[in-house]
C-alpha cells in the first residue's frame, strides 16, 4: 500500500472506505430498527409506513398500546420471569461445576484424566438436536425427590431446563485452556504450604478467573435465554413456559388474517432490546468470548 | 471436582446419544402400553428405501401411445405398480419423489418410501452447501473490511454483530414480517423504490424462493459471528510478515494470497466446520415461519425428528433420523481432522 503521494485520491479512499462501510451497517441494522419503531405504532399505520422509509422512523402516532395489548393477550411478565430464573441459575451453576472439572483437569494427576479429557473433547461434535429425542425419553421417566415429595417425571419443570445444561464441554474446555496458562509457581508455592486443593480453587484460581468467567457466562446466557427447541418439547403448561416458546404461542393466538403485526414486534422488542442494551454496552467483552472459541477451539 | 462435571455430561450427552442409538432399532414410542421391541433395520429401511422405475407410456388396444390434452404422453399409474403389484416388491409402498423423461418416450420415476423425509435430507443438504461456502465467505470480507485501522471502526464491528446476540426465533419472526406477501416490508419497500414495477413476491410461500428466503436471512443472523472468529484468526498473523510482502511490492491479492490466506487455514477449517453444523441443525427457522411448507420445500431432518419424535411420539423413528443426522455430522468432522492433519 502506498501511502498517500496524492491527498485527494487518499481523501476519496477514505470516503468510500466509509461508505462501504456504513451501507453493510444498515442492512445489518435495518430490521432491528424497523422491529422497535413499528412497536410504537398502530397497526394501520405500521403498513402503511412499510411503503416508505418512514418505516425505520418515530413518525405518526407513536404510543405503547401494542406493549399493553401485547400483556393483556399472554402473561409475558411471567414468561420473562421464567427464562430469566431458568437462565441465571444454570450460568451460575454452569460456571461453578464446570471451572470445578476444567480446575481437576488443568492441576491434578489422576489416573483416566487423558481418557476422560478425550471424551469431553468428543462431545464437541454431538449436536444437541441429535440428542433432543432419547433426552425427551429419559427426562420423562427421572424420578426426583422435592419438597412435595416423591414423584416421576421431569416434563413441565424449571430442573428439565436447567439440570442438563449445567456441563458443557465448551465450558469445562475454556476453563482448561485459561488455567493452564495461569503461573503454575502460585499453585505449587501454595502446595508447599500446605494449602487444600479446595482453598487453592477457592482462594487463587477462582479470583484471577474474571474473563474466563465472564466468557463462559456469557455463551451460556446466550445458549439459555435464547433456548426454543428443548422447552417446545418438554414444557406444555404456561406456568414454566419461558419467553421464546411463550412467542411462538403469542404469534399462534392469532388467527391467520388477523395478525397484528404492532403487537408481535412490541413482544419481539420487549425480549430482544434489554439484551441488545446489554450487549452494546458490553460489546466488547460478548466479541471476546465469540473470539476466544475460535481461538482455543 | 471432576465428578459433578463429568457426571452430568454421561448422564445428559453421552447416555441421550447412545439411547438415540439403541432406541433407533427398536419401536419405542413416548408413551405406550406394549412392551418396547427390536426392530433390527427397519426403522433405517422406512426412511432410506428408495426406488427407480422407468415407464412405457400407455397404449390403447391399437399399440399406439395415449397423449393427453396438451399432447404429452400418458403413462400408468404409479400406484400399479407400488401397491399390491408382486412382480414389483422392492417398490412396495413406495410414492414418487420427481421424475423427468428418458428420451422421447419413457419416464424415470424416483421413488422413496418416506418422501417427506427424503425431501428434509435433500432440502438440509442444499441448505448447508449453500450457506457454509456462503456464509464463510461473506464473513470473512466482513472480517476483512473491519481489520483495517480506521477511527471508529469499532462501532462498525459492534453493528455488524448485532444480530448475533437476536434469538433466532425472534430473528424468524420479524423476517416473516418483512417477507410478508402483502403487508410485509420488503415487497413495500422494493415496489415503491421501483415506483410500482416491482411484482410482489411471495418470499416464504413460494416453493421457488421459501429455502432461498430462509437461506438470506439465516446468514444476516449468524456472519457476523463468524466474521469474529475470522478476526481473531487474522490477528494471530503476526505484522512483520505484511512488512515482508509491503517491501517485496506484493500487490493486495498477492498479500491476502501468500501472507493471509496460508495464515488462516486452522481458522477457515473451524469456522466451516461450525457452519456446517450449525447448518444441519436447522429447525428454529422452519419450525417458526413455514412449519417445512410450501409443499415440503423447507423441511429439514431436524423438523422432521422432532416432528416424529416429539409430535407423534414416535421415539423410534425420531432416533433413527438423530442418528442419520449424527453419521453426516460425524463425516463433516473426519474430514476436518484429515484437512487439518494433511496440511500441518
Amino acid at each position: 500500500m502506498s501511502m498517500p503521494n496524492n491527498p485527494d485520491n487518499y481523501g476519496l479512499r477514505l470516503v468510500t472506505r466509509y461508505v462501504v462501510l456504513t451501507v453493510i451497517a444498515i442492512i445489518f441494522a435495518f430490521p432491528l430498527v424497523f422491529m422497535i419503531m413499528s412497536s410504537l405504532k398502530p397497526d394501520q399505520q405500521l403498513l402503511a409506513d412499510t411503503s416508505s422509509l418512514k418505516a425505520f422512523l418515530p413518525v405518526g402516532d407513536i404510543s405503547f398500546q401494542n406493549y399493553e395489548n401485547a400483556f393483556s393477550r399472554v402473561p409475558v411478565g411471567l414468561f420473562v420471569f421464567n427464562s430469566m430464573l431458568v437462565t441465571s441459575v444454570t450460568v451460575v451453576l454452569s460456571l461453578f461445576v464446570c471451572s470445578l472439572s476444567g480446575f481437576s483437569f488443568a492441576y491434578l494427576k489422576w489416573r483416566g484424566r487423558d481418557l476422560l479429557f478425550s471424551i469431553i473433547l468428543a462431545t464437541f461434535i454431538i449436536p444437541f438436536e441429535t440428542i433432543a429425542i432419547p433426552m425427551l425419553l429419559i427426562t420423562s421417566k427421572l424420578p426426583w425427590i422435592g419438597l412435595d415429595g416423591f414423584s416421576i417425571g421431569w416434563l413441565n419443570t424449571y430442573r428439565v431446563q436447567i439440570v442438563p445444561f449445567i456441563a458443557d464441554g465448551l465450558t469445562i474446555f475454556l476453563f482448561v485452556q485459561y488455567f493452564k496458562d495461569l503461573p503454575v509457581e502460585l499453585i505449587e508455592a501454595a502446595r508447599v504450604e500446605g494449602t487444600t486443593w479446595w482453598q487453592i480453587y477457592r482462594l487463587i484460581v477462582i479470583p484471577l478467573s474474571g474473563p474466563v468467567l465472564a466468557t463462559a457466562a456469557i455463551l451460556k446466557f446466550l445458549v439459555m435465554y435464547n433456548q426454543y427447541l428443548w422447552p417446545m418439547i418438554v414444557v406444555q403448561q404456561e406456568e414454566y413456559r419461558p419467553v421464546m416458546v411463550g412467542l411462538q404461542y403469542f404469534f399462534q393466538t392469532f388467527t391467520k388474517g388477523g395478525i397484528a403485526w404492532g403487537e408481535i414486534m412490541a413482544y419481539l422488542s420487549m425480549i430482544t432490546v434489554p439484551v441488545l442494551a446489554f450487549y452494546l454496552y458490553i460489546q466488547r467483552a460478548f466479541i471476546a468470548s465469540v473470539a476466544a472459541t475460535g481461538v482455543k477451539g | 471436582m471432576i465428578s459433578p462435571g463429568f457426571g452430568l455430561i454421561v448422564f445428559f450427552i453421552i447416555l441421550p446419544f447412545l439411547s438415540a442409538i439403541i432406541l433407533s432399532f427398536t419401536n419405542q414410542r413416548l408413551i405406550s402400553p406394549n412392551p418396547t421391541e427390536y426392530v433390527g433395520l427397519a426403522n433405517y429401511k422406512q426412511l432410506l428405501s428408495v426406488g427407480v422405475l422407468t415407464l412405457d407410456p400407455k397404449r390403447n388396444s391399437n399399440g399406439a401411445v395415449v397423449r393427453d390434452k396438451n399432447g404429452a404422453l400418458k403413462y400408468p399409474r404409479l400406484r400399479n405398480f407400488t401397491r399390491n403389484n408382486p412382480q414389483y416388491p422392492h417398490i412396495k409402498g413406495m410414492r414418487e419423489l420427481f421424475s423427468w423423461n428418458v428420451g422421447d418416450n419413457q419416464r424415470t420415476y424416483i421413488l422413496a418410501r418416506d418422501v417427506v423425509f427424503i425431501k428434509a435430507v435433500i432440502n438440509t443438504l442444499l441448505f448447508v452447501l449453500i450457506v457454509a461456502p456462503g456464509q464463510g465467505g461473506l464473513a470473512l470480507c466482513l472480517a476483512l473490511l473491519i481489520n483495517q485501522k480506521l477511527r471508529g471502526i469499532n462501532i462498525y464491528r459492534a453493528i455488524y454483530f448485532m444480530p448475533v446476540v437476536v434469538s433466532i426465533v425472534v430473528v424468524s419472526l420479524l423476517w416473516r414480517f418483512i417477507y410478508d406477501y402483502e403487508s410485509g416490508l420488503l415487497n413495500n419497500l422494493l415496489s415503491s423504490l421501483t415506483f410500482g414495477a416491482f411484482e410482489s413476491v411471495n418470499w416464504i410461500g413460494d416453493t421457488d424462493f421459501a429455502l432461498g428466503s430462509i437461506i438470506v436471512m439465516s446468514i444476516w443472523q449468524a456472519v457476523g459471528f463468524h466474521m469474529v472468529i475470522w478476526l481473531s484468526g487474522l490477528q494471530t498473523i503476526p505484522p512483520s510478515l505484511y512488512e515482508a510482502a509491503r517491501i517485496e511490492g506484493a500487490s493486495k491479492w498477492q498479500t491476502f494470497r501468500y501472507v493471509t490466506w496460508p495464515g488462516l487455514r486452522n481458522t477457515a477449517v473451524l469456522v466451516f466446520v461450525v457452519i456446517t453444523m450449525q447448518a444441519f441443525a436447522l429447525f428454529t427457522q422452519i419450525d417458526v415461519m413455514t412449519n417445512g411448507g410450501p409443499l415440503d420445500s423447507t423441511q429439514s431432518i431436524v423438523f422432521q425428528a422432532v416432528e416424529r419424535g416429539y409430535g407423534k411420539q414416535d421415539i423410534s423413528g425420531g432416533s433413527a433420523i438423530s442418528v442419520l443426522l449424527f453419521v453426516m455430522v460425524l463425516c463433516i468432522s473426519l474430514l476436518q481432522r484429515w484437512l487439518t492433519q494433511g496440511r500441518s
